[in-house]
């Protein structure tokens, strides 16, 4: 880790064309991780974010040492990691389960890898009090793991992989197993860890609520690949292909098909009927049959004559803070409206409604391809 | 409402009581075979070692200590005085170092064996359990002849180092301590796998990755977190190793030859050839209440550390 630039020391953690096959999984076997290429800058809070079997934990475990990359490097502030074994890297992993071993007590758990580098006992103590004391745990020191709840093994998870200051902190789905208000919490709480200790954090997620709360940057994964990279707002906003859209958030997909360019955007005819701007991925220069995804809440309803859109409200379903209305537009295609419930100002809209729809200035989006 | 919860409690009450009842008729059966065949046994041999031995094998109803006595002192044909014999101290202590160097060489092999079996694959792991069992199918006596025609001066291990001239003469191995200690080792290992398996089974490999994450080496990984999760089963399988090799009986007396006795020997010998039923009894009577103290020791050694934790 000595002598690297200042021009890397920006990068905490750089992936690039990672492949991973696992083993035995016979000839034609999908690659786990399929030309992987990241970096993830110091101090930033990254979260990998994809459903179940898409890589993001696969990636994890290659990053913490556990599995070794079939091809590529992962390199560590400049240093390639990739074969080196996990007891040898300055990273740590709160893992889903927390894995707190049961036959220590809390400060024996926080401690042990302090104790594995060799550290001096008063050494050690120091640092796991400070830790306890992060994690707001000082009573419980000398609890057995089983002996406490299961936000607060989180907590001792948290602080046994913070105490010998990684480089950088690996969490494998560590909300998971918390019921919702504890989560919440969590979320808060880690977010606050992170901004304290000043460590890198990559953080794996299915829940894409976690994900758009808690980041700074955020990799969208699916089937072993990573679609887009990008700050939450990025993600959500300029969502670059239809399994992105989907996955985050809600979203309406409207077919159409480019008919011109004015001052730079394209001009999409859908099929449902009008010509609208969409804006185009960063980039590219889309032409010919496109996808043009809106986001439901920038959607609103308006009487059938003012709407560009126009269609049949087929189900209205009441969610407390709005009211999301299942439209069909007059092409046959689904699409979803989401109207905050501000006040008694809001028309009272019901099934069988002909309506309009009016889409706020530029909330249309082209996927790629 | 004080009357209906009264009555609600009273309700739990006899129902409580009517479970209990229940649950002790549920035991009797193993009451009454435990108290049979194991408890009435038992107060036979105490009763016997008290009693004076018959010359023809036997009992004669007439209290005496002398199997104790016996045990320890031998009386001088010529002026009746007692004087300390430590032969059968001799043999219990024998037994006991086997018994405890089997233990070890026990779980010395049956760790790394239980371990690897604990690390196949889910759907493989029943065969290698099967394959450990499979010395249960044949009778014990059958197995130690067998390894009798192993290490015997013609037999397979002479035969083939001879041939090939690494040696001259035939190395001795049957009739000697190591024989009875490769029997037992044998017998036992078994019941040294499979309860370690068992625990190792259980473990949870996260945690295993959790030390190698927390800059654990393999060897740190496995004296930390491995050996101290697998501590029910090392005791579990210590214990079924250490108890049935102390009073091993088949085993010493097939490889051993009879030369090297043991304390399993020794006893079936005064029921036998030596006809002193109360020495036998009071034999194997001080070989429990020898091993029941160490338990005792251990277990109250072992609870109060816990508690001290």
């Amino acid at each position: 880790m000595q002598g690297l630039s200042l021009a890397d020391s920006k990068v905490a953690i750089a992936a690039q064309n990672v492949r991973k096959v696992f083993k035995g999984a016979g000839q034609d076997a999908v690659a786990a991780l399929d030309n992987v290429s990241l970096t993830i800058n110091q101090n930033e809070f990254f979260t990998l974010l994809g459903p179940s079997g898409c890589g993001k934990t696969t990636l994890l475990r290659l990053i913490a040492g556990f599995e070794f990359p079939t091809e590529g490097q992962i390199l560590l502030y400049g240093e390639d990691i990739a074969l080196l074994p996990a007891y040898k890297r300055p990273v740590n992993t709160v893992f889903q389960n927390y894995a707190l071993f049961p036959h220590m007590t809390v400060a024996q758990n926080i401690g042990f890898g302090l104790e594995m580098l060799g550290q001096t006992k008063p050494a050690i103590e120091a640092r796991v009090a400070e830790m306890l004391k992060l994690v707001r745990m000082e009573e419980l020191r000398d609890r057995r793991t089983s002996q406490i709840s299961g936000g607060q093994q989180q907590r001792v998870a948290l602080a046994r992989a913070l105490a010998p200051k990684p480089k950088v902190l690996l969490l494998d789905e560590p909300l998971s197993a918390l019921d919702y208000k504890l989560r919440k919490d969590m979320q808060l709480e880690l977010k606050r860890l992170q901004l304290e200790t000043g460590i890198t954090f990559i953080f794996v997620t299915h829940d894409q609520e976690e994900a758009l709360t808690m980041s700074d940057r955020i990799a969208v994964m699916s089937k072993g690949k990573v679609l887009q990279v990008g700050a939450p707002r990025d993600i959500y906003d300029r969502p670059s292909e239809r399994f992105v859209a989907n996955f985050i958030g809600e979203t309406n997909f409207l077919g159409g098909e480019i008919t011109s360019v004015a001052k730079g955007v394209p001009q999409v005819k859908l099929d449902a009927g009008p010509t609208v701007a969409a804006e185009a991925p960063e980039g590219q220069k889309p032409a010919g049959k496109v996808t043009v995804v809106v986001r439901p809440e920038h959607a609103s309803l308006v009487s059938a004559a003012k709407g560009a859109l126009k269609g049949v409200i087929e189900n209205v379903v009441y969610f407390g803070t709005d009211t999301h209305f299942h439209v069909k537009l007059s092409d046959g295609t689904p699409f979803m409206a989401r109207q905050q419930n501000a006040g008694s100002s809001t028309v009272a809209w019901k099934q069988g409604d002909k309506v309009g729809i009016d889409i706020a200035d530029d909330a249309m989006r082209i996927l790629k391809d | 409402m004080p009357a209906p919860q009264q009555t609600a409690a009273e309700i739990a009450l006899a129902a409580q009581k009517q479970s209990a009842r229940r649950h002790q008729l549920l035991s009797l059966p193993s009451v009454l075979i435990i108290t049979l065949f194991g408890v009435l046994p038992l107060l036979v041999i105490l009763v016997y070692s008290f009693l004076k031995a018959a010359p023809y094998g036997g009992v004669e109803w007439k209290f005496s200590t002398n199997a104790y006595l016996n045990f320890l002192f031998q009386r001088d044909i010529f002026d009746d005085s007692l004087q300390f014999s430590p032969a059968y101290l001799y043999i219990y202590l024998r037994s006991i170092l086997f018994a405890i160097s089997t233990t070890i060489i026990c779980l010395l092999i049956g760790f790394p064996t239980a371990y690897f079996m604990a690390t196949r694959p889910p759907e493989q792991r029943s065969w290698w359990v099967l394959l450990i069992t499979i010395p249960f199918w044949s009778n014990l006596l059958v197995r130690t002849l067998a390894i009798m025609f192993i290490i015997r001066d013609e037999g397979v291990i002479n035969t083939i180092l001879m041939n090939w001239h690494i040696i001259d003469k035939p190395i001795t191995m049957l009739y000697t301590n190591f024989a009875i200690v490769l029997g037992l080792l044998y017998s036992y290992l078994p019941f040294m796998v499979l309860p370690l398996y068992s625990s190792l089974e259980k473990l949870d490999f996260r945690l295993v990755e959790a030390g190698f994450d927390l800059y654990a080496t393999k060897r740190q990984v496995l004296w930390r977190i491995i050996i101290p999760m697998a501590k029910p089963g090392i005791i579990a399988g210590c214990l079924l190793v250490l108890i049935p090799a102390i009073g091993a009986y088949v085993t010493p007396l097939i490889l051993g030859g009879g030369l090297h006795l043991m304390i399993g020997d020794l006893i079936a010998q005064q029921f036998g050839s030596g006809r002193n039923w109360p020495l036998g009894a009071a034999q194997a009577l001080i070989l429990m209440a020898a091993v029941m103290a160490a338990l005792f020791l251990y277990v109250r050694n072992s609870t109060g550390k816990m508690h001290h934790e």
